[in-house]
């Protein structure tokens, strides 16, 4: 099934916004989101969930002949799916760009850094060794599943436990979890991957992009490292070209993310065995949130009021009197600007439109501040010579100039979205945000 | 492989090369009559054989055709005889599947898409002698095969693998250097703005190394335009000199 298209006004907007720092969810630009892990019933069954994005890394063992090019190594497999579930856009089945994408980038960052000691995975050399399978599973994409999928898999791969073998001359025998306790893989570190989004032809970077930001991103580069600050796997990918500082800085970056991560799924395989140990029930039917309504408001969602305060008092402050109804409406010619009747000319000054359903009826308290090009100047003359009452009230002597039009009568504007699209999108996004 | 040095204390390597030395690249553009751009490049024991079609209308799904500029269509694949071991599935598998994905990303970012909106350019890429560093080799001989089709493009793009071993950066690496666990760095560079089209790394390496292992990657690029840029001089002289008789 083909994904909606993303709208161009969509896609205008998030660009826009990332221009000036602000994400869609406010987070900033170096800010991961809520990463949660817990673990499954089995050993090596474990869900990730980065924000939205939700993944589940399951790993199972067998035991296989080795490669005959490795005889007393075992073999790590590792394969990612991409479910339908997880987004209309993937295909049971088909081994789209993306799913090899991934799951090649999975195994470099894990097999290729040697996470894993191999060699205590032989059982019999030559004859029998370890099969060692993770198996990573999307079950919702929100953005990024790759760093997801890596902290699945290396959470998975650190709370699996193989069954005990002994081996007695010839005689191989394996035991059961119940006979003997299982041991856990030889892990000697643990690699994460970082991403990196880059729009604008690479003058702006996103770290840990969602769904709508890899929508319109330029490119990706994905940096694993682990704790100890060796980098495990850079791949870059997209059309872009980097220059040498911005990948030396995306890896300082990557240092800091990491280790809090490494933290994060340290802490939670700690709470995993003190709850098993404990005997409480654990698993993952515990672990999913209960999604009851048991409160009548939702998350606060943080919105930017840094300057709000000083702009509305400002604008209450001028905007003293309630306009006064003209008798006779003087009309100018159309594509002659009108000159403000009162206060001061507006000749040459930029104006603005103001959309009074943001308002909400605030009256003159307008509460956002715009600039304008020259180019809204001759669409904003044109409106006035269409409106009725027009009050003008200028400010200037200021940074940004404000000007509030009233209009007592109508409320609804549809050239304001118009005009205002085409601005610098200051005021258009803090006015969203303000909603 | 673990008796082999791969740097010797007189800073040799496996095959006599100083360090930063790279392998003999011997090149030719044009061997094939069909094909709108071919070029054949060795880099050492490393064959690859890169052929270019376009651009020309969208073949399969006219869909995917984009609005404004060309898409790229590349296919990596190795000759079952390239390796030791006679490989045995040369296209299809993941690691071709990954390679054409690369390569395709790295000419999208080089050749000048937008002059030929709505078309299709495909690039074919062959190994026919895999001695290490196939990437680079591809993204070499595809340079050259594209500057013989004559598809204008923002800058050479070079490429080159380069290992890090004892604290020093090894450029080039052949076969036995790659599978001895170097960590390897294979990037593709735009040499004349310094811009890197693809970075791709493997294996453990430490962060206060990457600057270096980059930088020394960089020097190599910007060596590798060098011959290939004399290649195509050579190649259009020996052009002209037919043409005028």
């Amino acid at each position: 099934m083909k994904d909606t298209p993303l709208s161009n006004c969509e896609r205008d907007f998030i660009l826009k916004a990332i221009e000036e720092k602000k994400r869609l969810d406010g987070r900033q630009t170096y800010d991961y989101r809520k990463i949660k892990i817990t673990f499954g019933t089995d050993y090596g069954c474990c869900f990730v969930d980065l924000g939205q994005t939700r993944v589940m890394a399951q790993v199972s063992c067998e035991l296989v002949v080795p490669k005959e090019s490795r005889p007393n190594e075992g073999i790590m497999f590792f394969n990612l799916e991409l479910s339908p579930m997880a987004s209309p856009a993937f295909e049971q089945g088909r081994q789209s760009e993306l799913s090899v994408k991934l799951n090649r980038q999975l195994e470099r960052c894990l097999r290729n850094s040697k996470c894993i000691d191999t060699e205590s995975l032989c059982v019999v050399s030559g004859e029998k060794v370890w099969q060692i399978r993770v198996d990573v599973h999307t079950l919702n994409n929100d953005g990024n599943l790759m760093d997801a999928a890596s902290v699945a898999a290396i959470g998975a791969l650190c709370h699996f436990r193989r069954p005990d073998v002994s081996i007695q001359g010839e005689e191989v025998t394996v035991y059961s979890p119940e006979e003997r306790d299982p041991i856990p893989l030889s892990i000697y570190h643990m690699p994460i991957s970082v991403s990196f989004a880059f729009f604008q032809q690479g003058t702006f970077l996103l770290v840990d992009p969602c769904e709508r930001e890899e929508r319109v991103m330029d490119g990706l580069l994905m940096i694993a490292m682990n704790k100890h600050r060796e980098i495990c796997s850079i791949q870059s990918s997209g059309g872009i070209m980097l220059l040498k500082e911005q990948v030396m800085r995306c890896s300082k970056i990557a240092s800091v993310k990491v280790s809090e991560i490494t933290e994060l799924i340290n802490k939670a395989l700690l709470n995993d065995k003190t709850a098993r140990k404990a005997g409480g029930r654990c698993g993952f039917a515990e672990s999913i949130p209960q999604e009851r309504i048991t409160a009548l408001k939702t998350d606060q969602t943080a919105v930017e009021m840094t300057d709000v305060g000083e702009t509305a008092s400002s604008i209450v402050q001028t905007a003293e009197a309630p306009p006064q109804t003209v008798p006779s409406p003087s009309v100018p010619v159309p594509g002659v600007g009108q000159v403000g009747e009162v206060l001061r000319n507006s000749w040459g000054l930029e104006e603005e439109e103001e959309e009074e359903e943001e308002d909400g009826g605030e009256g003159s308290g307008g509460d956002s501040v715009e600039e304008l090009t020259k180019m809204d100047v001759e669409q904003h003359q044109e409106v006035k010579s269409r409106t009725v009452d027009v009050v003008e009230i200028l400010d200037s002597d200021e940074e940004e100039e404000e000007v509030v039009i009233l209009y007592p009568e109508t409320t609804k504007k549809p050239k304001n979205t118009a005009s205002s699209s085409g601005q610098k999108g200051a005021g258009t996004s803090r006015k969203q945000k303000k909603k | 492989m673990a008796g082999l040095e791969l740097l010797s204390d007189q800073g040799y390597r496996l095959d006599g090369r100083k360090a930063t030395e790279l392998r003999k690249v011997q090149a030719r553009m044009g061997v094939f009559a069909q094909a709108d751009g071919s070029a054949y490049l060795e880099q050492g024991n490393t064959k690859a054989l890169a052929v270019v079609y376009g651009p020309h209308e969208m073949r399969g799904s006219r869909s995917r055709a984009l609005h404004d500029r060309a898409v790229i269509n590349c296919q990596y694949s190795m000759a079952t005889f390239s390796t030791a071991e006679r490989k045995r599935r040369p296209h299809g598998d993941r690691k071709s599947t990954e390679m054409s994905l690369h390569l395709k990303q790295t000419f999208e970012a080089a050749v000048m898409t937008q002059l030929f909106p709505r078309s299709q350019i495909d690039i074919y890429v062959k190994i026919l002698q895999s001695d290490g560093g196939n990437y680079s080799v591809c993204v070499n001989a595809a340079t050259l095969a594209v500057i013989d089709a004559g598809i204008p493009m923002r800058d050479y793009v070079c490429a080159c693998t380069v290992g890090f071993v004892d604290e020093t950066p090894l450029a080039d690496l052949c076969y036995a250097e790659e599978s001895g666990g170097v960590s390897s760095l294979a990037l593709a560079l735009l040499p004349r703005g310094g811009q890197i089209a693809l970075v791709q790394m493997d294996a453990r390496l430490h962060q206060d190394h990457l600057e270096t292992l980059i930088e020394a990657a960089m020097t190599a690029c910007k060596s590798v335009s060098k011959v290939l840029d004399e290649v195509v001089r050579q190649h259009l002289q020996e052009a002209s000199v037919l043409s005028r008789e």
